[in-house]
């Protein structure tokens, strides 16, 4: 199976209290950049579907993954490599110049051009937090889609899978969806836990680590040598204005201390009179 | 919760970020949530050795050719600092010892065979190496050990004791130093040999008990007509001291790289606890003097590691920097002592409770000054090239 799994990078979140705001944009010259969380899921939910738990040296398929940045994201690309993925592309682009919706559209150019059996990706990035594109990349290629992926399990025969199980968690329940290939499915957190993941190669029972796998030393030093190669937006997208305007950003309201109370007896008269929850 | 790391170099090609960015994750998804555990057991369990085996990080500098990965001494500077920022530093000891400090004898200075025997098992973690130098009655003039090692047919026989030996009391491969010429000068006659645990004669008399580092074993060890066979000498006969120098150039460079990790580490816990410990009506941070002071010494552990960085650089690029790293070993561990007590301090009675990371910290950052060549002596190293 082939896989093509979109890539962000996001300011960490961790400083986001550095974010600056500067006019109707996000400054981020000197911001520390890190992998969207969710996207590195993605990344190991692929490694994990073409391969075999007990030997993950041999890739059985491909992994490609893209990103849209500046040359410095090619940083971001090279762990994913390092990780296990076989090809990177990047397109050169800056942040301000996208938006979900292009995103989408130059994505469906690449799918067209790499012809992945599956989109795998994030199911939001945790920058902007608008869990659009792998919906629009569906729509826009008129292709099955399961998102919020909690576990998935490839079916077919070894090399030619057919579909894939998808279960999500909803509210008081999980749902079990198949979809068959090709198809873009989006994960969520669970997809790294030990048995979230099962390909046609791997045995039944097998436990992987919990999370994201630890590139060696030898698989960094060989991603330099994989194959990076860069797309430029213009050539995927004829139409390159965005459908989103960002007209101002301002921080959420600094939270107000809480109150200690003496009892239930108080606290339930609060919660009705003050909170009004009850 | 505040982080609080050091600027890259800009020199650090990217693979070095990328791995010190795999180290990291590992320190805090692996060993913090695990270290306790380990004080408390005083050692590293097997199977952490055996999975940072499978990461490559045991033997990044050995040969290629024998399953290492044929790296320069920015890894070991970049591999030391991260393992340090676990706070742990028996966990760190123990690693860097095995990594850099013994097994990294055979990598240098052994022949094929011994390569080929010893250097994979060692690079996979299944194996484990000590480094054995210090005597009851010779640490920091290793010239006048007493331990000696007599040719006879084609064995070796050991005779003497080692103390103070980290991975001494579970390791499995030790790199021992002998008296090999009783009539030469005294650093003259010093020879190195792979001692195998389970050699009839050689046997772990104390786990010793350390006031930190608790995470790492320290052993004592005897031998008594301890046989080996002579291919088990490590480098040329009489040329031991000036393996046991080479080394410990490593071992003082990785030395200014703990002090690095150690340092930024307990100024992160304590920007963290100032921040949210409230006195006089204002969070501790609110004082001028307390963050101040804070300021102060990330500024002198940022100097200081800035040195270490730089020598590693100039070691990479094959120029000589025995001063530099001399000055490390003597700077770097003292910044250190401050970076820690001040943290200490500036966490008041909470800082010398047992389970505040701090309390440990300043337990385990003592012993560099002491290790791996004390200050007074690294100090001496400097005036002589003065
Ligand atoms: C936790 C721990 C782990 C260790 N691990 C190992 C190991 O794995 N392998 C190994 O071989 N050794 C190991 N050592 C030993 C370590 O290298 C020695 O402790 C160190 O070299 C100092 O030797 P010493 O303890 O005998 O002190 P001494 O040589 O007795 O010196 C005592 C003090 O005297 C002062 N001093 C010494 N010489 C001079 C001088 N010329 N001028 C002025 N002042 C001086 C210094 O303050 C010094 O600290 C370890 C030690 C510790 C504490």
């Amino acid at each position: 199976m082939k896989i093509l799994v979109p890539l962000k990078r996001v300011a960490d979140p961790d400083n986001a209290n550095k974010v600056k705001v500067a006019g109707t944009k996000l400054e981020t010259t000197g911001l520390e950049w890190k992998p969207n969380p969710f996207d590195e899921y993605a990344v190991e939910t692929a490694l994990r579907l073409t391969e075999n738990g007990a030997a993950t040296k041999q890739r059985q398929g491909e992994v490609v993954v893209v990103s849209f940045g500046p040359k410095e994201v090619e940083a971001t690309l090279r762990a994913a490599l390092a990780t296990g993925a076989d090809r990177a592309i990047r397109v050169d682009v800056t942040d301000d110049k996208l938006d979900g919706d292009l995103v989408a559209r130059a994505l469906k150019a690449i799918v067209e051009k790499e012809k992945p059996d599956l989109v795998l990706c994030g199911k939001q990035a945790v920058d902007g937090d608008s869990n659009q594109v792998g919906q629009l990349i569906a729509e826009y290629l008129g292709w099955p889609q399961a998102t919020f992926a909690g576990s998935i399990k490839s079916e077919g025969a070894p090399g030619k899978e057919t579909a894939l199980v998808v279960h999500r968690e909803v509210d008081g329940g999980t749902i079990n969806l198949k979809v068959t290939l090709p198809a873009v499915v989006s994960v969520d957190l669970r997809i790294v836990a030990p048995t979230s993941v099962k390909s046609v190669y791997t045995a039944d029972g097998f436990k992987y680590p919990d999370g994201v796998r630890f590139a060696a030393l030898m698989a960094i030093m060989a991603a330099k040598k994989k194959p990076l190669v860069e797309e430029k937006i213009e050539t995927l997208a004829a139409d390159t204005a965005l459908k989103i305007e960002y007209l101002g950003f301002e921080l959420p309201a600094a939270r107000k201390a809480g109150v200690k109370v003496k009892d239930v007896a108080e606290l339930v008269t609060r919660l009705k009179s003050e909170a009004k929850v009850l | 919760m505040t982080e609080f790391v050091f600027k890259e170099p800009s020199f650090l090609p990217e693979e070095m970020l990328m791995l010190r960015a795999q180290v990291r994750r590992f320190v805090e998804t692996v060993v913090i949530p695990q270290g306790d555990a380990w004080e408390v057991d005083g050692f590293v369990p097997r199977a952490i050795f055996k999975q940072m085996g499978e990461m490559g990080i045991l033997g990044m500098r050995h040969p290629e050719a024998h399953g290492g990965g044929g790296l320069g001494p920015m890894c070991s500077v970049i591999l030391a600092e991260e393992l340090s920022r676990s706070s742990y530093g028996g966990f760190a000891s123990s690693t860097l010892v095995h990594t850099d400090m013994s097994i990294s004898h055979i990598a240098k200075r052994g022949t094929d065979a011994q390569k080929k025997k010893y250097l994979p098992p060692a690079i996979r973690g299944e194996k484990i190496g000590a480094v054995c130098v210090t005597e009851p009655g010779a640490g920091s003039d290793v010239a006048a050990i007493a331990t000696r090692a007599t040719r006879d047919g084609d064995s070796y026989v050991l005779d003497g004791a080692k103390t103070f030996i980290t991975n001494g009391v579970y390791g499995d491969i030790y790199i021992v130093a002998a008296r090999t010429d009783a009539k030469a000068k005294a650093s003259r006659g010093i020879s190195l040999f792979i001692v195998e645990k389970g050699t009839p004669g050689f046997s772990v008399t104390r786990k010793l008990e350390k006031h930190g580092w608790r995470s790492s074993d320290t052993a004592e060890l005897y031998f008594e007509d301890a046989r080996i066979p002579a291919e088990n000498l490590l480098g040329e006969e009489n040329a031991g001291f000036y393996g046991i120098m080479d080394t410990f150039q490593d071992e003082r460079l990785q030395i200014g790289a703990m002090s690095a990790g150690q340092c930024s580490k307990a100024i992160e816990l304590t920007v963290d606890y100032v921040k949210t410990r409230k006195a006089f009506g204002e969070t501790l941070w609110e004082k001028q003097a307390v963050r101040q002071k804070l300021a102060s010494l990330a500024a002198k552990a940022a100097a200081a590691r800035a040195l270490t960085y730089e020598a590693a650089q100039i070691l990479a690029e094959g120029r000589e920097c025995i001063r530099e790293v001399s000055m490390i070993k003597a700077h770097c561990a003292e910044v250190l002592q401050e970076v820690v007590h001040g943290c200490l301090q500036l966490h008041g009675g909470t800082g010398y409770m047992i389970g505040t990371p701090i309390e440990r910290m300043v337990r385990d950052a003592r012993v560099l000054t002491i290790g791996g060549g004390a200050t007074e002596v690294m100090l001496e190293e400097v005036a002589k090239r003065m």
